[in-house]
């Protein structure tokens, strides 16, 4: 299988979901280190959002175990929301940065917010394609 | 800059993932004449769960005493609906049942939502990123039969934390994360393994599960009070108690059964209470992890030395999503029948975006990359970039249904008198049945471990290992 580099977590913060910024060799040739760094401070910048407490997500919760939790069922958590605003992150970032590179972003919810996997495409020069 | 020629790609131009696949599979579906159910992720989860309504609720592979729990508390609160009640209503006020019943309904809803939903498991690491993990290990040029040590230090707020690694998942546990050994499962923040609920607590289903305690503790004890009441009403003008118990036998029952499990419940409330004020896990207050009883200076990184923003922060905070993508389809079949996909491709979209998106576009890298022709490139890339990530777990909406924690570390144990509640029986009993399940749960089957290391780690009485341990360098 290709390639992949996989960028771990970083838990120095505690238990919140935010990965490691330190640029992998691998990508050395492919990625502007700035860039990637970027890239991985926006997301951890998102995650803190979605698990941010403050004043809308006690309301949240308070709101919640006064119906006994049944709200859960029919309503989008403000977790969820960002997690589609991260998704669409990603996608964009994809689409306009590392896609042109042979590179991919996998969602780290598809791997359990473990890692954030990045896939190595290999360069084989397509001449007669162009 | 290396002088090569990467293909740019314009996801733009080229098409996007619909719901309206079977224009693009049909002309290369003609081997596959029948194109087979698509399945879903749970049925082939790896770990001891039973799924049901198509996976919309998940349980422990044992139920546990969960029907019993059910069943005293349907048969309490039903005798006492029908033999209180309508006395006390007469007698005293309407409010009775009322607020018995707000109660019972509270009661039973975040029973089943404790019991059905997922408590924070973790999905297993993917062959990748098992073989990353085990490469840095190996890094320590390990030449020797002895396995090299499996254990990663952190700083968390000026304390060092020992992640372990999990041989069943094949990861590095997150901080305050255990595998349950009854469940098969590595669960987030994980508390225990309730019988009575017959379901693991964690992150995801702590808030359920102490909302259900403290809303049963009032339950109990208002009943106990009612039924108290009531057969002092009936026994007054020197009736006497055995001719109230005669008039209303149902009392006599509820008598029993509330005066025996209102303790335990009440403790068992009084301690979680305690729990939330500050931020601690059962497990970590078993094991003593902050208590300092190693005499170091320990404190516990996690707590933010204020009750009110602990309870908050575990009781009201935002509710993190499945990370186990129970009902998504999978990407490809086991049997590598792509006929599914017909039928994948819609669900997907109409599940998240996440996955289209995200497969797409490595089917087109992949399509770009392997055939000079991007005008071929379709979705056909599509089967055999899944299959590089066969464990796509992208859960968007999530699906309070219960879920089946394994059982983990620190386990209750049912005693004779039906009280798990108080701390030092669940210490003993725990420390002994993690030792049992430490056995149970490492497997060694493709994973390069010398049965010495799966002697040493139950008898350490923690997983760690002796030797160097790393320090993450970041």
């Amino acid at each position: 299988s290709r390639p992949t580099v996989f960028i771990q977590r970083d838990y120095s913060s505690g238990t919140i979901c935010k990965f490691q910024t330190k640029f992998p060799a691998e990508l050395e040739s492919r990625v502007d280190k700035q860039q990637f760094e970027e890239t991985i401070q926006t997301l951890n910048n998102l995650y803190a959002e979605a698990e941010k407490l403050g004043g809308k997500s006690y309301l949240e919760g308070c709101l919640a175990c006064l119906t006994a939790y049944t709200i859960f069922l029919c309503m989008e958590t403000h977790y969820e929301k960002v997690l589609k605003k991260i998704a669409r992150y990603i996608k964009d970032q994809n689409e306009k940065i590392y896609a042109p590179r042979g590179l991919l972003l996998t969602d780290p919810i598809e791997r359990g917010l473990r890692v954030v996997e990045i896939t190595i495409f290999e360069d084989r020069s397509i001449g007669s394609g162009r | 800059m290396k002088n090569c020629e990467y293909q740019q790609i314009d996801p733009q131009t080229l098409p996007t993932p619909t719901p309206t696949p079977p224009v693009h599979q049909g002309s290369n579906n003609h081997k596959r004449e029948e194109p087979k159910r698509p399945r879903r992720k749970w049925q082939v989860f790896p770990g001891k769960n039973r799924f049901y309504c198509d996976g919309r609720i998940i349980v422990a592979r044992q139920s546990g005493v969960l029907p019993l729990t059910l069943g005293l508390i349907l048969v309490t609160s039903g005798l006492f609906f029908i033999f209180d009640c309508p006395f006390l209503v007469k007698h005293l006020t309407s409010c009775i049942p009322v607020i018995g019943g707000i109660l019972f309904v509270f009661v039973v809803i975040t029973l089943l939502q404790t019991s059905f939903s997922d408590p924070g498991i973790l999905p297993r690491a993917t062959p990748d990123e098992a073989a990353d993990i085990e490469k840095q290990i190996d890094n320590t040029g390990n030449t020797s039969y002895r396995p090299p040590p499996r254990t990663k230090e952190v700083l968390i707020n000026q304390q060092v934390v020992k992640l372990k690694y999990c041989f069943t998942c094949k990861m590095f546990r997150p901080p305050r994360t255990s595998h349950c050994s009854l469940c098969d499962n590595c669960v987030e923040r994980f508390d225990h393994h309730c019988p009575w609920v017959g379901n693991c607590v964690g992150k995801r289903n702590y808030r359920f599960f102490y909302t259900f305690i403290v809303s049963l503790s009032f339950l109990t004890a208002f009943i106990f009070g009612c039924v108290t009441t009531h057969l002092a009403l009936r026994a007054q003008d020197g009736k006497g108690l055995v001719f109230a118990l005669q008039e209303s036998p149902g009392s006599a029952v509820e008598l029993v059964i509330c005066f025996f499990s209102v303790w335990s419940i009440l403790g068992l409330s009084g301690f979680h209470t305690y729990l939330v004020a500050s931020n601690l896990t059962t497990n970590e207050d078993i094991k003593g992890s902050w208590s300092g009883k190693s005499g170091e200076d320990v404190t516990n990184p996690y707590s933010y030395n204020n009750i009110f923003i602990n309870c908050c922060s575990v009781l009201c905070g935002p509710l993190p999503p499945s990370l186990i993508d129970r009902r998504g389809f999978l990407p490809t079949d086991e049997s590598a029948q792509t006929g599914g996909m017909d039928i994948e491709l819609p669900a997907l979209a109409a599940k998240s975006e996440i996955n289209v998106c995200t497969q797409g576009t490595k089917g087109l890298l992949e399509s770009a990359t392997l055939s000079p022709l991007l005008s071929t490139s379709c979705p056909q890339g599509k089967p055999q970039a899944a299959q590089t990530c066969p464990d796509n777990s992208s859960k968007v909406n999530s699906d309070p249904s219960p879920e089946l924690s394994t059982s983990c570390g620190a386990r209750h144990t049912v005693s004779s008198t039906g009280n798990t509640s108080s701390p030092h029986h669940c210490k003993t009993h725990s420390k002994k049945s993690k030792q049992v399940a430490l056995h149970i749960h490492n497997p060694a089957f493709d994973v390069p471990v010398t049965p010495t290391s799966l002697d040493t780690g139950p008898s350490s009485k923690a997983e760690g290992h002796k030797g160097a341990t790393f320090t993450t360098l970041h």
